[in-house]
């Protein structure tokens, strides 16, 4: 494999996927407050309602059609940049997006325009069901597609075939309730819930402050406060580290996190600060809270939590037995009948891809010495301070919001929500939902690294064989595109509040037109 | 595991359902295609173009999930053709992306604000929006049916050994040509239904009708080259319908004239390229004397004829290759496992029926002329 195509292609996954997450968490949320803000108008049947659900329906708009652009790359680019990934593990990983495509993009797609343009040809009812229908599809998007990503961290249900050379499933049932699939479900959709709640209490606490709209305003304080606490509890709490005593990588992931070098035996301490030096293998100037890492990870306070060193050493021993697996594979695609290589591969088929991880430097596994085996083993330590710090600015923000969404909710009961405290910390907080989010797939998938797929396909295996040449052309393309969208959709969201929520589109002025024809020729 | 249908069973239904998938995205989204793709042409001033992108505006969305779901359906059920194609032609699908990025946010930001070059500049990008996929997907075609240069090694690791100038031939480009014929006419034939009667609907008409006429040519053409221009390949010795997913183990040669054999063993087959000629020129027909419904029953026929061809034509090979054809891709060798296939299937045939109940709910809702005078009087509109 030629590195550079592989860290080109991973660059560009990040870019794209990254961006591409800036819009969903939005949408994600904000689909769902339009329901609650239609309810009440339903419920109500007061015209102010039905105002604010539209003035927030026009900025979802503008942001809903960069998460679908830039959802297109995602879909394709599993086969552009990762064909061998695609071939390995398409059997598995291209249902629930195939799924996703059947069950939620069509719903979400197909009644957005009649959320739009249907206000006058359905009834309250009806239209209410219509902007639920959006919401819940675009909330059934999320499902599936951390399902697939669910399946990389965590690859139940599924065997190698060596006639078929890939991956295949066994069940799909466990593919499906996959714990890890799971709990990033619930955390990832109520981080996008949060996101939305911190944005229109954003967008309101600055029409409150500049006197615009009060009664636009306050009322959308009220429902993104009262959602937003719940949501950033809910994101606090449902947090993803419940699968994290599952698999070796999962392990690798939690004492990553925590720069933990050793095993810390039971009751475990969480590390509140520390410097990590991925140099000397250890972390200088920890603070630690007693018992709570052994809450955390194990659900328990009697259980050790597995440190670096430990689980580098049960790495090691996989290696080794996935380069018997990997003999028994190369003596097999030779002659598929052999039965004595089918029994070894058998005995070592979940070390399989440990094995291949020596692929990094030598081409065929069962040259490696004990050197390149350790130095394999090694590989298996995802970037030690970029998740200590990433799980830190996640965290510190999750609790941050929880602390502010009560305080707004509380003021919101007292009615007093136009404290200007609350408000100027409404407005400042808004980039953090956002920034949180991001460090959270960082943590997921650089704490996933080196492995695409756990334990089965690393990262550098799965990449299409391309030029480092198409891959700046691609990369240079996106950042260009990208770049100027979001420049325009950012522009368009702050014309849409600044209009406020009583504007209608405009007409070119046909007198100034007229004018310039005039003055062309 | 027991499952109520075979492997081979299974591989054909989902050869079909990927014929499905993509004759569903060209007779919905390839109207909004079209439409995108005529709007600088028979819409001259900001009126009359809002009036066009409001034939398309609150559906074309729904329509292209028809797309998304097409590259989803064929990771799961095809991984391999997924992982070959999409790396081939990566310069292709870039350009392809792009285009359709600029799509969506065409729709929605144009008319976010007055300002003409604002309005201009978008216009100018749902143009592009509508004509790239166009082209771009039938040269892709085109390539298909030539074979594509890519071989496997013993990993089943896919290497690609085209160019991205290489993907233009005379050949891809008639294919390429005949895709945008298609799509402008079945654009056209929309107008023809959804614009109001006047100076747009008699310009859209003016174009479908020479767009169909073109496609009547260009097929012809196309089938030309089929014939005499030594395309073709096939299986050589025993087939394994229900064997291991591995290209490696069937046996493929290039067979100049091939693509034409399953006519002859089939006859019933000849229905689908009948289907295409006849179909434009209904099309023609319809769009020329202005009457709806024949104009796009001929647009649709007439693409479903011309891809169903193409599969027919092709069957049992998906994507042949031209540098190793022993690493031909086919029904028999490039699928999911027997269960991803059969799980995908149901749910196929539990949510594609929901589908097209809620597609046509939302059309029978939206129904109706879009008129230049409804813009003033609907703030909605875009």
């Amino acid at each position: 494999m030629d590195m550079g195509v592989v860290e080109l292609s991973r660059l560009q996954f990040a870019l794209t996927a990254m961006y591409h997450f800036l819009f969903v968490p939005l949408t994600l949320g904000l689909s769902f407050l339009l329901v609650i803000m239609e309810s009440i108008y339903v419920m109500t049947n007061r015209p102010i309602w039905r105002t604010i659900t539209r003035f927030w329906a026009t900025i979802f708009g503008v942001n809903f059609v960069l998460g679908v652009a830039t959802g297109l790359t995602m879909e394709f680019e599993f086969g552009t940049n990762w064909a061998y990934y695609s071939h390995y593990v398409g059997d598995i990983f291209g249902a629930p997006l195939a799924i996703e495509g059947l069950m939620a993009f069509f719903l979400e797609a197909t009644f957005i325009g009649l959320m739009f343009f249907g206000w006058e040809k359905l009834s309250k009812r009806g239209h209410l069901l219509v902007t639920f229908m959006v919401a819940l599809g675009s909330n059934l998007s999320a499902l599936w597609i951390l399902v697939a990503n669910g399946w990389m961290q965590n690859p139940v249900g599924a065997a190698f075939n060596p006639d078929t050379m890939r991956m295949e499933v066994t069940s799909f049932r466990e593919v499906l309730f996959n714990p890890v699939a799971q709990a990033k479900f619930v955390h990832t959709v109520s981080a996008g819930y949060v996101t939305a709640s911190v944005f229109v209490l954003g967008v309101s606490a600055i029409l409150l402050l500049r006197g615009k709209w009060p009664a636009v305003a306050r009322r959308s304080f009220a429902v993104a406060s009262a959602f937003g606490l719940a949501s950033a509890l809910s994101v606090v709490v449902l947090g993803d580290e419940s699968g994290y005593a599952l698999t070796d990588n999962q392990k690798m992931k939690l004492a990553a996190l925590e720069a933990m070098w050793e095993t810390e035996p039971a009751p475990a301490g969480l590390t509140a600060f520390g410097i990590p030096s991925l140099a000397e293998r250890r972390t200088h100037a920890e603070v630690k809270i007693p018992y709570v890492l052994g809450l955390i990870a194990t659900r328990s306070l009697d259980k050790p939590v597995a440190g670096i060193f430990e689980l580098v050493a049960v790495a090691e021993t996989r290696v080794e037995s996935g380069v018997q697996a990997y003999d028994a594979l190369e003596r097999l695609k030779v002659s598929p009948e052999d039965k004595a290589a089918r029994g070894q591969f058998e005995l070592h088929r979940r070390d399989l891809g440990y094995g291949l991880l020596l692929k990094r430097y030598v081409a065929d596994p069962r040259k490696a010495d004990p050197a390149t085996i350790r130095k394999a083993a090694w590989d298996t330590v995802p970037n030690v301070p970029v998740m200590f710090w990433a799980f830190r600015a996640m965290a510190g923000i999750g609790f941050l919001q929880v602390a502010v969404f009560a305080a707004a909710f509380v003021l919101t009961a007292l009615r007093r929500c136009q404290t200007r405290w609350i408000l100027w910390t409404a407005v400042l907080i808004m980039p953090l939902p956002w920034i949180a989010a991001e460090a959270g797939w960082m943590l997921a998938e650089l704490g996933r690294q080196p492995w695409a797929v756990e334990g089965v396909l690393p990262t550098f295996l799965g990449a299409s064989s391309l030029t480092v040449a198409q891959l700046w052309t691609t990369i240079v393309g996106f950042t260009l595109l990208y770049g100027a969208l979001a420049i325009v959709e950012v522009g368009l969201i702050i014309r849409t509040i600044k209009r406020g929520p009583y504007a209608h589109h405009e007409e070119p002025d046909a007198v100034t037109d007229d004018l310039r024809l005039a003055v062309a020729e | 595991m027991d499952l109520p249908l075979d492997y081979a069973t299974l591989r054909i239904i989902w050869w079909a359902l990927m014929g499905v998938l993509l004759i569903g995205f060209t007779l919905t989204d390839g109207f909004d295609l079209g439409v995108a793709a005529l709007l600088p042409f028979v819409a001259r001033d900001d009126r009359e173009r809002r009036m066009v992108i409001n034939t398309i505006g609150a559906t074309w969305e729904g329509n292209q999930v028809w797309f998304i779901l097409g590259g989803g359906a064929i990771f799961a059920a095809w991984p391999f053709v997924y992982a070959v194609s999409f790396s081939g032609f990566y310069l292709a699908m870039f350009a392809v992306l792009a285009a359709l990025i600029l799509r969506p946010v065409g729709f929605k930001y144009r008319s976010k604000r007055p300002d003409r070059r604002w309005r201009s500049a978008w216009d100018w990008a749902l143009f592009i929006g509508g004509f790239v996929p166009a082209l771009v997907f039938g040269v892709a075609v085109g390539n298909v049916l030539q074979g594509v240069p890519f071989r496997f090694d013993s990993d089943l690791r896919v290497a690609y050994e085209g160019s991205f100038l290489g993907l233009f031939t005379p050949f891809t480009l008639v294919c390429g040509l005949l895709s945008v014929a298609m799509v402008v006419t079945h654009g056209a034939a929309w107008l023809t239904i959804k614009a109001e009667h006047g100076a747009v609907r008699d310009r859209a008409r003016v174009i479908g009708s020479i767009a169909a006429l073109a496609s009547l040519a260009l097929f012809a053409v196309g089938y030309l080259f089929v014939a005499f221009a030594g395309l073709g390949f096939r299986l050589d010795g025993a087939v394994n319908m229900a064997g291991p997913s591995n290209p490696l183990r069937a046996v493929a040669v290039a067979a100049p004239g091939a693509w034409l054999a399953n006519y002859q063993a089939h006859r019933w087959m000849v229905l689908a390229p009948v289907l295409g000629f006849v179909g434009a020129a209904l099309a023609f027909v319809g769009i020329r004397r202005g009457r709806e419904w024949p104009a796009f029953a001929g647009s649709s026929l007439s693409a479903l004829g011309i891809i169903s061809t193409v599969g027919l034509s092709m069957f049992p090979f998906i994507l042949p290759s031209s540098l190793d054809p022993r690493s031909s891709l086919t029904v028999w060798n490039a699928s999911s496992s027997h269960l991803t296939l059969f799980v995908m299937l149901l749910m196929t045939v539990v949510f594609l029926p929901l589908i097209l109940a809620y597609t046509a709910f939302v059309y029978k809702v939206l129904w109706g002329r879009s008129s230049v005078a409804a813009l003033s009087s609907n703030p909605d509109l875009y």
